[in-house]
């Protein structure tokens, strides 16, 4: 079957199987390997990425569906010239990762979050960030950072 | 050692930012499973359903039928394969009992798990249909899960080992006196805790790759492990390939926690197959299968007697333990519970001390290490029953804990273990948590809501820990038969453009290597870390290591590269010297420049001395040219970091339910190198620590199946289970190393689980004496309740 999207900004198109999941056409077909894959029973949140700017996880979600869609990757966040996204950023700035494995889930879960929520407190973070695993941060400076980071974009 | 040399900039202690986050943080960090590998065959195992069964026959005809298959291999097919079995690097007795463990089950299956035949082929998912198509027939056998129960070889595991127990490891220094500390005690307390069996769960999945060169017969064995340099020595030495003719690359590797600490089978099958077929061979765990197919942690009951006397100063302590060896022997886990076999009496002085374990065979998943193996278990077992201890004496948890700490000035001190701790200062630490968390307003609380007849109890638990770490000094390693050494190696190497190349044997996977160890050389160099780059995780770039675990790499690895730099910049100085005519005693450093004193117009640039070195042109006699040197720095003796945990709970008294409301945590690693990163490591420790006494357990059933294999049923802790962490810190440097560090790594979690279960029961301590293990669920909790009203 033959898929189109936006991906990072590029139209993207190719020939699937519709059994493809969008986490392995993202990461096979168009090698962006940013996306992680942390589990087969959608608990992780590893994969999460942003269709049509709402955080989804990709492992949960066929290629075929996105047909059509706008996709957004941990590889499109930073601008053109490498600047890092406020997210991204905060997430350096308060050591919210240490083996960066969840990162790229987290930081697109956290993208969603701050557009969709007006004013943030550390319970909605937590709250809001329950379908993101870490096994090595304890949470606490991901938590920090996206609250900077959401004060930084003005939410 | 010239004054030169022990210059420092000021960049150590700094919060500096990690240079390994950009990278990770834009998706262009590549881990095992993200490399392109063109013409790569896959792998994937078919699992034995059963925990003990005989393999009667295995039936690969419609698998190798199966589109997109290459081959199927059963143990037998590939027996000339292997020039060893699956390496167990400690035997930790003489007699100790080890079954022989190949990559595939022969003849039995002893966990469920346990592979039986492996099916190669072109994609992940045609061999994924293939492994379904092996047909395997098993005589299914009772399988052995209780520890106790194995211990009665009612039904062995391995017929020719004749029995379950594996070994009996015993320290009993002074027999006598122990007998008669017990016999004088006023007071003795008798506890029996269950460390139940944790899944590490590492965010990122296993994953191997295998790619030969087409000339020369050499492989590049590519890892998500944490050992990059003993997975090269184990897998010549297993695989029959010269060690030369391997270089093991671990790229980005997405936690560990002790479960890539290990020699599995899925490695050496990919770099035996991609032999056999001279093509790439490689592998990715699933998550519900990396749930078997990789060591679990803990595993233990343990029995903890403590005597004391009338006001509760400790006579002896001793310690029996039951350990979990699961199936198998993998690469350390016979001595695991060794790492804590000299810990049992904790922060407290004891004048007698012993301790025996025995380890014993079931039909599980190998137990091996897992963040802070051994220790946190005895952790556990001394800062459990400290607190029963103060019950019976009748004093509070912190007096009982005062009255016996390890005195400031009896560091170094000998303990009744034979270690040797080396420095400490208990009290003030404790103190300073105390206060910080409002001790006594917890405790008037708690009274107040008790008064009230509030139905939501406050309960305030006290952990004091102490642990060794910085494995590990050689020759203590050789005491305990442990089959390699303990140092770490490092190379600084100025190149003639004057950049840093720092090489190293560490093997980093979250915890900001790169970051640290140039900071660590920038300080005394006096340059920028934008200049300094750290090479690691790969065998061929860096020759010698013993990777990471153990909260080794800043005490022993940190170390190594703290020596080379001073080498290095004691060489410049000899060039300097040379270059400037001046003694080389009349020569100062600062900012990365050589001055004379008193003439402050006579520079050089460490820049300048670097090319100097290079070209080689005006160097003084005898001198080599080039700015390197290399060290292999052998630690003396473990560290011994110490610190107060206090958790506050809520429990429900109707539903059992527990709410963590605060965790404070005043650790001393020493000299914090970048506190940013020190405060990451305990958060994360915690947050594992927490799990265990909250929420995390794999649970097995009589059959020995693990029933919660998925994310969806393992409650690993998400952000909202967890409070915000309150942390302190106090410094008391160790001497057993230049840098004065103790280590941090694996600190969080050693402590917090003692800190939460005793807060549990502190909570609900005036309804009864509770009796709960972990994980504390509010089932357990509310049964606990009912226990003790009954
Ligand atoms: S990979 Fe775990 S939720 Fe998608
Ligand atoms: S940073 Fe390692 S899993 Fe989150």
């Amino acid at each position: 079957m033959k898929v189109s999207m936006t991906v990072n900004g590029k139209s993207v198109s190719r020939d699937v199987e519709p059994r493809t999941l969008l986490v392995h056409f993202i990461r096979e077909d168009l090698a962006l390997t940013g996306t992680n894959v942390g589990c087969d029973t959608s608990s992780c949140g590893a994969c999460t990425v942003l269709i049509n700017g709402e955080s989804v996880k990709s492992c949960t979600t066929l290629a075929v569906q996105a047909d059509g869609a706008d996709v957004m990757t941990i590889e499109g966040m930073a601008s053109e010239d490498g600047t890092l996204h406020p997210i991204q950023k905060a997430f350096q700035e308060n050591h919210g990762l240490q083996c960066g494995f969840c990162t790229p889930g987290m930081v697109m879960a956290s993208y969603s979050l701050i557009k969709e929520n007006d004013h943030l407190d550390e319970k909605a973070v937590r709250e809001g960030l329950e379908g993101n695993l870490c096994r090595c941060t304890g949470y606490h400076n991901i938590v920090k950072s996206v609250l900077a980071a959401a004060s930084e974009m003005g939410a | 050692m010239t004054t030169i040399a022990n210059a420092s900039s000021g960049v150590i202690g700094q919060p500096m930012l990690r240079r390994e986050d950009p990278k990770l943080l834009s998706g262009e960090a590549r881990f095992t499973d993200d490399l392109k590998i063109p013409g790569a065959l896959w792998i994937g195992l078919v699992r034995s359903p059963f925990a003990n069964a005989k393999i009667i026959s295995i039936d690969t005809q419609d698998a190798k039928a199966s589109p997109g298959i290459v081959a199927v291999y059963v143990a037998s097919d590939l027996q000339s394969e292997w020039a060893g079995p699956i390496p167990s690097a400690w035997q930790v007795t003489p007699d100790m009992k080890s079954p022989a463990h190949y990559p595939l089950a022969s003849g039995k299956a002893n966990y469920v798990g346990d592979p039986v035949a492996v099916v190669v082929g072109n994609s992940p998912t045609e061999v994924a249909d293939a492994v379904a198509l092996v047909d395997v027939s098993y005589e299914e056998l009772p399988a052995v899960v209780d520890l106790e129960e194995a211990l009665t070889d009612a039904n062995v595991i391995h017929e020719e080992l004749g029995t379950n127990k594996c070994y009996v490891w015993e320290l009993n220094p002074n027999p006598q006196g122990i007998e008669d500390a017990f016999k004088s005690a006023a007071h003795v307390v008798k506890e029996r805790y269950i460390q139940q069996r944790l899944i590490p769960a590492a965010m990122e999945p296993r994953s191997v790759a295998v790619v030969p060169s087409p000339m020369g017969g050499d492989y590049t064995l590519y890892s998500a492990t944490q050992i990059p340099h003993i997975l090269k020595v184990m897998t010549a030495l297993t695989v029959g390939i010269s060690e030369s003719k391997i270089r093991v690359i671990a790229p980005s590797v997405g936690g560990g926690f002790g479960s890539k600490l290990d020699v599995y089978p899925e490695e050496l099958l990919c770099l035996a197959l991609a032999r056999k077929h001279k093509v790439p061979v490689r592998w990715t765990e699933e998550r519900t299968e990396g749930a078997q197919a990789t060591i679990q942690g803990r595993g233990q009951v343990q029995h903890i007697e403590l005597a004391a006397d009338k006001d509760g100063k400790l006579l002896g302590v001793r310690a029996d333990i039951i350990a979990d060896m699961g199936g198998y022997q993998q690469l350390i886990t016979a001595g695991v519970p060794l790492l804590g076999a000299f810990l049992y009496h904790g922060a407290y002085h004891t004048p007698t001390y012993a301790f025996k374990c025995t380890g014993v065979y079931t039909n599980k998943t190998p137990t091996d290490a897992y963040r802070g193996a051994g220790r946190p278990e005895a952790t556990y077992a001394i800062e459990r029953a400290m607190d029963s201890l103060a019950k019976t004496v009748g004093v509070d948890p912190a007096e009982i804990r005062r009255r016996n700490f390890i005195p400031t000035e009896s560091f170094p001190y000998n303990s009744p273990a034979g270690l040797v701790f080396d420095s400490g200062n208990y009290g003030p630490n404790l103190d300073q948590a105390l206060t910080a968390v409002g001790y006594d307003t917890l405790r008037a609380d708690q009274e107040k809501r008790r008064a009230e007849g509030s139905t939501k109890h406050l309960g305030i638990g006290l952990s004091f820990f102490v642990e060794m770490c910085g494995l590990a000094p050689s020759r203590v390693l050789a005491s305990l038969n442990y089959a390699a050494g303990g140092w770490e190696s490092a190379t600084v190497r100025i190149l003639p453009t004057s950049k840093v190349q720092v090489v190293t044997g560490t093997a980093p996977h979250g915890q900001g290597h790169e970051t640290v160890w140039a900071m660590i050389v920038a300080d005394k160099l006096g340059i920028s870390v934008d200049d300094i780059e750290v090479l690691h995780s790969d065998t061929s770039i860096a020759p010698h290591g013993m990777d990471t675990y153990g909260s080794r790499s800043l005490s022993v690895g940190g170390s190594a590269v703290h020596i080379a730099t001073e080498r290095v910049l004691e060489k410049a100085q000899k060039i300097a010297a040379h270059l400037l005519e001046a003694s080389e005693d009349d020569l100062e450093y600062q900012g990365g420049i050589f001055s004379v004193k008193g003439s402050p117009d006579k520079t050089m640039p460490l820049a300048a001395i670097a090319f100097e070195a290079f070209t080689a042109h005006n160097l003084p006699d005898g001198l080599e040219p080039n700015l390197e040197a290399t060290t292999t720095w052998d630690p003396p003796n473990f560290t011994f970091p110490f610190g107060s945990h206090i958790a506050v709970v809520e429990v429900d008294e109707e539903t059992g339910k527990v709410e963590l409301l605060r965790y404070m945590a005043v650790d001393d690693c020493g000299p914090r190198v970048n506190p940013l990163i020190v405060e990451g490591q305990i958060h994360g420790g915690l947050a594992q620590g927490i799990g265990q006494a909250l929420y995390e357990e794999a649970v097995y059933d009589s059959a020995g199946n693990l029933l919660n294999a998925t994310f969806a049923d393992y409650l690993l802790p998400s952000a909202a289970e967890l409070p915000t962490f309150e942390l302190g810190n106090t410094v008391t440097p160790s001497p057993t190393n230049p840098l004065g560090v103790k280590g941090i790594g694996e600190a969080g979690a050693i402590a917090s689980p003692p800190a939460v279960m005793n807060a549990i029961v502190d909570a609900l301590s005036h309804i009864g004496p509770i009796q709960i293990e972990m994980p504390a669920s509010p089932e357990r909790v509310w049964k606990a309740i009912q226990a003790v009203r009954a």
